[in-house]
């Protein structure tokens, strides 16, 4: 004899839980060591020279270790290449919506990099724009490029296109 | 000497944004049955299995090729799994499609599929890094950026999305398996549309789809025992890049141009846009069609949007794209690339529907994925080559 079936099960929630435990290599470490301390530690490409911020400690166009010269500190200000701003929830990010996601070339530095810009007007955005970085306070540092709170505008003339566009 | 191969069976899911009367196995099956009837083959015929979908993350099983064995009938037979981000479709079709060419087997059957009701994409792309803060909210954050950047440097009028996402929604409506089904679809309705990530809006979005595709292929003395017309493959190609290195092209990638310049020399074709007679590009969001175009090389560089513009990518243009509706009305991201391989193959074979376009006898199936870092093509003809 069959048992009658009730409501079929289509949906079961099961929560996964993922937590890593990393090891970040000699070159990873400084980098990281270098937030910690307030710095911003990038790293040249023997072979066209050309600087990674932030740096793993090997080139991924060429596949060769970085220079031997060691860490190159870059300043903490730099040009707003390419930007959205977020009107999109997503579990993983705790900022409230909307903001702008951007990504900053750091003078002297050859890769963007992927932060948020904070006090600025929406309908003030816009690429080339100068910027500089908005630190927690400092006995808040971390081993994480989230002791940039966010970029904030500089009071500078727009950095010229013709400067950033091949990042984009 | 490269064994000849052709696309006999194809099989696609209706895509919905949930299937949830169907489990994942289930899902596979129903692509995968309609494939072997449109080939006139049974399981028993299939000599190997290639099944193909988007970062196991996204619905949270690992390898769940092991568990789909049974039902896309692995057992006792040679089963691959590939995995190249969102351009995966693309590549799975490829890699069955080499195992013939190599001439390894006769017969081969490829699925590929996303049940996306099971997962949550948008959290599964938005990765956080030791050593970045997570800023990018899911695909859609990723892309706006570039697109941003293409507008900028194009010159492309603002409103070129919008045309984008009117006219695949439009193509979407004569296509009864597509996902999004948008009567009243206009330029003012998708103006309209929320901006989730500026510049792009709600309607200039794929959806999230449940659905799988499949195909079955074989060598050519099976081929053409087939009752029904044959996709012939003239030519496959894939290329991909690094995600991040100084310089890269991010808007208009290398591996993008590299990969078009490849497929067109070993398809033998000259001028894609007069001898292509359509085409199936993966485009997520409204702006990659004029990108693409520019990347497929049917439009010089800057100049993708005058095509969309121009009407030449409608149904009634001079090289239709997306005639299916595309990734914008239907979007289960692992068979996507897939998807847009076998539309190529339904027009070629004059089997698309409402959606034919008349004396379609060479076209083009394209997908991308990853952060525009993988690219995999394929030409199929009506002919032999």
């Amino acid at each position: 004899m069959s048992e009658e079936v009730s409501e079929p099960i289509e949906v079961l929630r099961l929560p996964v839980e993922l937590e890593y435990q990393y090891t970040a290599g000699k070159s990873a470490s400084r980098f990281l060591r270098g937030l910690q301390q307030g710095k911003l530690l990038g790293q040249r490409c023997p072979v066209d020279g050309r600087v990674y911020f932030p740096t793993r400690g090997c080139c991924p166009q060429h596949g060769v270790p970085m220079a031997e010269e060691g860490s190159i500190e870059l300043p903490d200000v730099g040009t707003l290449v390419t930007y959205s701003i977020v009107r999109v929830p997503s579990a993983n990010i705790p900022l409230e919506l909307p903001y702008v996601t951007i990504q900053v070339l750091l003078d002297g530095a050859d890769t963007v990099m992927m932060h948020v810009l904070g006090e600025c007007e929406l309908e003030d955005v816009h690429m080339g724009m100068r910027l500089e970085a908005k630190w927690k306070p400092e006995e808040e540092w971390e081993t994480s490029v989230g002791n940039i709170l966010y970029f904030v505008p500089l009071d500078e003339p727009d950095a010229p296109y013709e400067s950033y566009k091949e990042h984009i | 000497m490269a064994e000849l191969c052709g696309v006999m069976g194809i099989g696609q899911t209706r895509y919905a944004a949930k299937r949830q009367e169907l489990s994942m196995p289930g899902l596979l099956r129903e692509a995968a049955e309609r494939a072997l009837d449109d080939a006139g083959c049974t399981w028993a015929d299939i000599d190997a299995v290639v099944i193909g979908k988007a970062p196991d993350m996204f619905e949270g099983v690992m390898m769940p090729e092991l568990f789909l064995n049974d039902a896309i009938g692995g057992a006792y037979k040679p089963m691959l799994r590939v995995h190249t981000a969102g351009s995966v479709g693309g590549s799975t079709a490829i890699v069955a499609a080499s195992l013939v060419q190599s001439g390894v087997h006769d017969r081969v059957l490829t699925v590929a599929y996303e049940k996306q009701s099971e997962s949550n994409a948008t959290w599964a792309l938005t990765i956080s890094m030791p050593f970045s803060v997570a800023t990018v909210a899911g695909a859609g954050g990723y892309f706006a950026p570039l697109v941003r950047g293409y507008i900028r440097r194009s010159g492309a009028p603002e409103d070129t999305g919008i045309r984008v996402a009117v006219k695949d929604r439009q193509n979407a409506l004569k296509n009864p398996l597509a996902h999004l089904q948008l009567e009243d679809i206009s330029f003012d309705m998708v103006a309209n549309s929320p901006m989730l990530w500026d510049p792009i809006r709600y309607l200039e979005t794929c959806p999230s789809s449940d659905g799988a595709c499949a195909m079955v292929m074989a060598k050519e003395s099976i081929a053409t025992q087939s009752t029904k017309p044959v996709a012939w493959i003239h030519a496959t190609e894939m290329r991909s890049e690094p995600t991040m290195f100084s310089g890269r092209d991010q808007v208009m990638p290398r591996a993008s141009l590299d990969n078009a310049a490849a497929l067109y020399k070993k398809a033998g074709i000259q001028n894609p846009r007069d001898e292509i007679d359509c085409a199936e590009i993966y485009v997520p969001f409204s702006w990659f069609e004029p990108m693409w175009m520019e990347g497929m090389l049917f439009a010089p560089i800057n100049e993708g949007w005058k095509m969309t513009y121009e009407g030449a990518t409608a149904l009634d243009g001079d090289l239709p794209v997306n005639m299916s509706g595309g990734v914008l009305s239907s979007n289960p991201i692992g068979a996507s690339g897939m998807i847009r391989f076998a539309e190529a193959a339904l027009q070629v074979r004059g089997m698309a529907g409402d959606h034919q376009i008349d004396g379609a006898r060479k076209a083009l199936g394209h997908a991308y994925g990853g952060g525009s870092q993988y690219f995999s093509t394929w030409i199929v003809s009506d002919q032999k080559p």
